[in-house]
């Protein structure tokens, strides 16, 4: 690849990459990030490949393998070009058809189209599926649309001329100001206003100063960052070049959970490609800065998503948080100024410096601009990763975008910002997806893991989920945190056991303040988060735990027992069979019963009694009615024709 | 350096830049408790014991005394409700672990902690960390480290490093906060069984 010296011949250079591609020509974009890729797009994509060897179509058909475009509910994604026709849950016995239909016949294979649900309706288009049609895809949108491993597929899509107008056009303080101006705040978590980061960092009296991508995204569920770096590293890698140039830094860092290798592997080679091109290494694109970008693999530590932490890794040390109360922009990585910005912040920049900081700011609310993008989880027909604008209801990301509950459930509650997040209740839904607001309602904007949950989910066990999660992964140094985490889940932990106790909840209120009061760092000062909002929003269900012995969800298998009712059995056998633990007794034309000792409430025998009969009932806060007497057992069949 | 004047207590005081809270106030003979601070150490920040109440910018914080810096015009309250409050129940936590120790039940006394508020973890220790750091920082031999994180760190001997270095040393034992006799319980067991105190034993 040739060193590009100027704005001008990166220009010249994407005007020859596209004049070679005919936007007429069939293309097939098969996503192949890790969600995919579990689902077997790879055989997709081979068995793709083998048909259209057979057809002899290698010159007129591209096939490409392209980052996650969010629906990963029904992956494999796979779109048809110039169409833009959009297949789902693609198997590689499909590709055959898709061949031969919709690439040489020109028809729509309908089977493999997206059907609403409630209407029957199917789309053909991207955008016309209600999941892709109510979202707003200005960061994530691309993935579909490029080979991640292509460079060239970046610049033909505008790629790196936001770095060349930074670089040609304006100096480090423009650049700054525009950042500034457009109010783009962190999305790692925090929601910190990345403009004045930036300033502090640059401000900072020092030579040498580094910029950094977090990308140790640890939330359970959560999974925005290995997207974006998986299927568009160089828009990341290009707000990185620009952040460094407007705050004066020419070294940096990507720090990658090992657990994400496609996201490493995709981003070791947009390094590659770039320092080929000259986005970076010495004189980038003739303007005389310099910068270089390493990358660094985590060691599978959450708190190491936490600044200091992560400093302190880079280093080569344990990532633990380190204590001082100095922002890490003017003393971080070896003590230098660092300016750490999680993937989606560093991937809004290219954008901000293109459309300008006005369009920018024209998105959102008051507080916060642009969009967020989020992963959908849980009880929720639609999941995946949806990019919508801040300023979204809750409601319309759970309905609208996310198809709504499964299976005629209840919501219950939307968890959002991970395990330092909180639990948001139905009758707060109306609430505008924004940095400030979801902060007042005991949650938090968090990195984006958005968990929906409905009515056969115990808030108490939720609660003592997370903090079992954050009991393993607290680095353990400070008391408030390892002490209080370890306390509040004990407590937690009998409740659900049906062990709690009058002055349980304030006793966790109290532990609650204490560690978010006296935590050294934020994962402390968060800790109590699901604590706190699932007794603000679900007092009752707490109170039901520990006053009733009732969990209202019928989840806390202590509190839970499975009852056959003798007037509506009718010795079907079909729980009896099924029962795991041999925990049902019964024959052809006996009723049957469960022996409550044995049974380990795993609910097979609730799941699996013919609606018709609906015959096992979950009892919770109640003492489970005793068996009914042998000879009372038998049923009297009545002649089988009737 | 230039001289910083702050308020603790109701009081004036003077201090240099750069110097911590705990410093201004030790320096002006105000009582603060620590429990995992020593002079010879570097800041740890860990037990939180010193926790004070300040008031910076018009807004009211609780922070580390050990670790924050002075500033001009810093108001700082060594003890008020909330301070009690959280001394009082980090104090119930770490008695969890040590309910003996002479230290924590000073302390305990003064704040009205209950040292059997919450059940008994029979470690001993409150990783405090003056054996880890001292060994480290001083020493400079690290005979003693923390294995795992969360509720499971605890403190061990590395017995590679600890049957050469620990025989004529053991200057670690008198930091201890809680039990001395813990520390040399783990340096005996570490040098008896070195598979049980260390499962990542190295192969020479």
């Amino acid at each position: 690849m040739p060193k590009i010296n100027s704005p001008a011949e990166l220009e010249k250079l994407r005007k020859g990459i596209v004049s070679k591609r005919d936007p007429n020509k069939s293309g097939i974009a098969v996503c192949t990030g890790t969600g995919c890729l579990a689902l077997g797009a790879d055989k997709v994509v081979a068995a793709l490949k083998e048909e259209i060897k057979k057809h002899g179509l290698e010159d007129k058909v591209d096939i490409k393998e392209t980052g996650c475009p969010g629906f990963c509910e029904r992956g494999t994604v796979v779109v048809i070009y110039p169409e833009e026709i959009c297949y789902l849950q693609v198997q590689p016995e499909d590709a055959g058809e898709v061949i031969s239909q919709t690439i040489l016949a020109k028809k729509v294979i309908d089977r493999l189209l997206y059907v609403d649900p409630t209407t029957s309706e199917k789309a053909v288009r991207e955008s016309e599926i209600p999941f892709y049609k109510n979202q707003m895809r200005l960061i994530i949108g691309n993935n579909i649309k490029l080979d991640p491993k292509s460079i060239d597929d970046y610049l033909a899509l505008g790629g790196y001329s936001a770095l060349a107008k930074v670089l040609s056009q304006m100096t480090p303080e423009q650049v700054l100001a525009e950042v500034k101006k457009s109010n783009l705040r962190g999305r790692g978590g925090g929601g910190f206003p990345t403009g004045r980061k930036w300033e502090e960092c640059r401000n900072a009296p020092d030579e040498i100063r580094y910029v950094i991508v977090n990308a140790d995204e640890g939330d359970p569920g959560a999974f925005m960052d290995r997207a974006l770096l998986e299927g568009n590293p160089h828009s990341v890698l290009e707000g990185l070049i620009i952040g460094a140039y407007a705050i004066g830094s020419h070294e940096g860092y990507i720090y990658v959970r090992q657990e994400y290798p496609l996201a490493i592997e995709n981003v070791i080679i947009a390094i590659k490609q770039a320092e080929e091109y000259g986005f970076l290494g010495k004189n980038i694109l003739g303007s005389g800065f310099d910068f270089t970008v390493k990358v660094h693999r985590g060691a599978g530590a959450f708190v190491s998503g936490e600044s200091s932490a992560l400093m302190t890794a880079i280093e080569g040390r344990v990532g633990e948080p380190r204590p001082k109360y100095i922002h890490t922009a003017v003393k971080g990585v070896r003590d230098r100024p660092s300016c750490l910005n999680n993937v989606e912040t560093w991937a809004n920049v290219p954008l901000i410096i293109n459309k300008g900081a006005d369009w920018f700011a024209r998105i959102g609310t008051e507080g916060s601009k642009g969009t967020k993008i989020f992963s959908l989880v849980g009880k929720v027909n639609n999941t995946g990763l949806v990019e919508v604008p801040m300023g979204i209801t809750l409601r319309d990301v759970i309905y609208k975008v996310g198809g709504g509950i499964p299976g005629g459930k209840k919501f219950k509650a939307v968890q959002t910002g991970g395990p330092s997040g909180g639990c948001i209740p139905e009758e707060q839904l109306d609430m505008p997806v924004d940095f400030d607001e979801l902060t007042k309602a005991g949650s938090m904007m968090g990195s984006g893991g958005m968990i929906v949950m409905d009515e056969d989910t115990c808030m108490v066990d939720i609660a003592r989920y997370f903090l079992n999660f954050l009991s393993d992964e607290s680095c353990g140094k400070c008391v408030p945190c390892r002490e209080g985490i370890r306390q509040m889940l004990k407590v937690l932990s009998n409740i659900t056991k049906g062990k709690g106790k009058k002055g349980d909840i304030e006793l966790l209120e109290e532990l609650a303040e204490v560690t978010r009061d006296a935590s050294l760092c934020a994962l402390g000062r968060t800790a109590a988060n699901p604590v706190m909002s699932t007794i603000r929003y679900f007092r009752d269900e707490y109170e039901a735990h520990i006053k009733e012995k009732k969990c209202p969800a019928y989840v806390c298998k202590e509190l839970i027992s499975y009852y056959i009712d003798p007037d509506k059995c009718k010795a079907c056998m079909i729980c009896l069979r099924q029962c795991p633990a041999g925990a049902i007794v019964g024959d052809k034309n006996q009723i049957h019963v469960i022996v409550q000792e044995k049974c380990i409430k795993c609910k097979t025998c609730f799941e699996v009694c013919p609606p018709r009969f609906n015959a096992v009932r979950r009892i919770s806060g109640e003492p489970v009615p005793p068996p009914i007497p042998e000879e009372a057992r038998i049923i009297a069949r009545k002649s089988k024709e009737k | 350096m230039s001289e910083i004047t702050l308020e603790i207590d109701g009081r004036e005081v003077k201090a240099k830049e750069g110097m911590t809270i705990l410093e201004a106030a030790q320096s002006a003979g105000i009582f603060i408790p620590t429990l995992c601070h020593h002079e010879k150490l570097e800041p740890y920040g860990a037990c939180r014991i010193c926790t004070v109440e300040i008031e910076s910018r018009g807004r009211t914080n609780l922070v580390a005394a050990c670790l924050y810096p002075v500033e001009q015009n810093l108001v700082v309250r060594t003890r008020s409700k909330r301070v009690d409050k959280v001394r009082k129940v980090l104090l119930e936590l770490m008695l969890a672990h040590a309910p003996e120790a002479g230290e924590l039940q000073d302390l305990a006394k003064e704040y009205r902690a209950d040292k059997a508020r919450f059940e008994k973890e029979s470690s001993f220790c409150i990783l405090c960390g003056l054996c880890v750091r001292y060994c480290a920082e001083v020493k400079k031999k690290n005979a003693i480290g923390f294995v795992d994180r969360g509720v499971r760190r605890e403190v061990a001997f590395i017995p590679e490093i600890a049957s050469k270095e620990c025989w004529n040393c053991k200057e670690c034992f008198p930091l201890c906060p809680t039990e001395a006799l813990q520390a040399a319980f783990l340096l005996t067991k570490a040098l008896m069984s070195p598979s049980l105190a260390c499962d990542t034993e190295s192969e020479e």
